[in-house]
């Protein structure tokens, strides 16, 4: 079992849910997050004098994916929240010890 | 303050209790029979009076917008306040100053509390329309003065400028004082109150402004200006639009009476004015900076309303569309040069009212073509340098932008500097940093960016 931690664009989460329910990953959480990684600062202006935010506003999602999904999860999500440019974000994977589902105690892969 | 306030009470009650009651209507049914055109006067009045009220609502969601999520409420209660105070101290002292029997041609001094004779259908009329003008030049200068003011000092320095600062200046132009009665041109004109309202309000906020100095933040270490974003253009953007609607109770309801057809004029040019000074600043800041700025241009809509305030009803549609044009390009210069020389206003007001104001003055001498009278179709006309009137009414205007500064900007600082000696302007630096709203208040504007119901500890 893994978790996967992705931080993608903000404007690209609809089409990873999409394709994730899709292929059937019900399970997902997600945060709003500010961060930041190689990507230009964002240059904004106000009454004329500009200012910069390098704590760009981005998605982070966390799925648990069973050891046989992992593969298809990551490509899943490289295809869905890529556009080619700086600030794709990144996709990190977790092991994990233990899923427990609180409702009936099932545990591992089944409680996914 | 407190004692201060009931001594003035009783002294004005006193006052009122000696002087007859002569010629007072309250019950309306001897100025009815006078004057069969009361009824549409009396409903035109009132219905722009209740359209300037809104502008305080205009006035809130301007500031609010400009100001950071931290200080939201603090702006909101000063909004609020200095109207409701403001309206208690026009009614005590500030009315009967502006309105009441002229004292030498500087103030006057009868009608307090709207007893004895002033209680009466056309006088409670007049009160209230000018009440509300006297609100609108006393929020301006929350907006100068937004984000680091104490709300103790604040809540005073509003009651002293609707009960002395403005309604002294209101004497001397539309209370029969001596600006009125200037021997050049027709006296010193101001329609609507470019000068009365939005110079007074901007002279207030500048003298706040400067004797506060800048939010902390606002200046880099080597001085120079930083952007401090406002939380809600949306906020902004509504208040523009408040304002913008109020202002058409603001310049045609200056008429007094429905029977004066020329507020249809006024109507227009106080609308292509707004436009024109939006259109003005959205092309100028464009041009300087490279993009359309978006609280700019709201402001460029004020500066235009705030300039054409004066003349609107003594002007045609082109010279209106000028008149705004300018309002919104000296506007934008101004706010950069204000800045420039460090003095912090948060969101235009002393550029958008005091400057503009100052323009839309002058504009009469110059634009006024002579078609319209004082407030009514009669003779002698309005007539500025374009139209062969002269210089004379351009001097008039001159005269009375110098002394409207000399007297608000005066007596503001001075009072200002006072409070400052002795009650303290500014809050702490902790304070500021923590913002208004929990150092003042105790009350945030967006409790659950705070806390969530679920996380207080009883």
């Amino acid at each position: 079992m893994k978790k996967i931690e992705a931080i993608i664009r903000n404007e690209k989460l609809s089409e990873v849910r999409k394709a994730l329910l899709e292929a059937d990953i019900l399970g997902i959480t997600v945060y709003e997050v500010r961060g930041r990684g190689r990507q230009k600062d964002l240059e904004l202006q106000f009454r004329g004098r500009e200012y910069k935010i390098d704590l760009l506003p981005k998605i982070k999602i966390e799925l648990m994916i069973g050891d046989n999904d992992v593969e298809k999860a990551v490509n899943l999500l490289i295809r869905t929240a890529s556009t080619g440019q700086i600030g794709d974000g990144k996709i990190t994977i977790l092991p994990i010890d233990d899923i427990i589902r609180i409702r009936t105690g099932e545990r591992g892969e089944e409680a996914i | 303050m407190k004692s201060s306030f009931l001594l003035c009470l009783v002294l004005a009650l006193a006052m009122t209790t000696v002087s007859p009651a002569f010629a007072a209507d309250p019950a309306g049914d001897v100025t009815l029979a006078e004057d069969p055109n009361a009824p549409v006067n009396f409903t035109w009045t009132l219905i722009a009076a209740f359209l300037v009220f809104l502008m305080q609502g205009g006035f809130a969601m301007l500031e609010g917008g400009l100001v950071r999520a931290k200080n939201v409420s603090n702006i909101m209660m000063k909004n609020l306040s200095d109207f409701a105070i403001g309206s208690l101290g026009f009614w005590a002292i500030g009315f009967p100053l502006m309105f009441g029997t002229s004292v030498a041609g500087i103030f006057g001094a009868s009608k307090w509390l709207l007893t004895g004779e002033a209680y009466d259908v056309s006088t409670y009329l007049l009160w209230i329309f000018q009440m509300v003008f006297a609100g609108t030049a006393a929020t301006i200068a929350s907006g100068a003065m937004a984000e680091r003011t104490k709300f103790r000092t604040y809540y005073i320095i509003s009651f002293i400028i609707t009960s002395l600062i403005y309604p002294v200046y209101g004497h001397w132009v539309w209370g029969g004082g001596w600006l009125s009665t200037l021997p050049f041109g027709l006296g010193h004109v101001d329609f609507a109150g470019s000068g009365v309202v939005h110079m007074v309000g901007g002279g207030a906020g500048l003298a706040g402004a400067l004797l506060l100095g800048a939010r902390i933040g606002k200046y880099d270490k080597d001085g120079k200006p930083r952007a401090i974003p406002g939380h809600s253009i949306s906020m902004v953007m509504l208040g523009v639009f408040l304002l913008w609607f109020g202002w058409f109770g603001f310049n045609p309801g200056s008429t007094l009476a429905a029977t004066e057809l020329r507020i249809s004029i006024i109507a227009v040019t106080t609308l292509l004015a707004g436009s024109a000074g939006g259109v003005a600043a959205t092309l100028y800041t464009w041009k300087k900076f490279g993009r359309p700025d978006v609280t700019m241009a709201g402001n460029g809509v004020i500066a235009g309303l705030v300039a054409i305030t004066a003349p609107s009803a003594w002007v045609e549609a082109w010279a209106a569309v000028v008149i705004g044009l300018a309002a919104g390009f000296i506007m934008v210069e101004s706010v950069l040069l204000f800045e420039r020389k460090g003095v912090d206003d948060p969101i235009g007001a002393i550029s958008c009212h005091l400057i503009a104001g100052i323009w839309g003055l002058i504009s009469v001498g110059i634009f006024a073509d002579g078609t319209y009278g004082l407030y009514t179709t009669e003779a002698p006309m309005v007539v500025g340098l374009l139209y062969g009137g002269g210089v004379g009414q351009l001097v008039a205007q001159v005269i009375g932008v110098a002394a409207n500064f000399a007297w608000v900007f005066g007596t503001s600082y001075s009072i200002l500097w006072v409070l400052k000696k002795t009650l303290g302007l500014r809050v702490s630096k902790e304070e500021e940093l923590v913002g208004l709203d929990l150092s003042e208040h105790g009350a945030v504007g967006y409790p659950y960016f705070v806390s969530r119901p679920e996380e207080r500890s009883e």
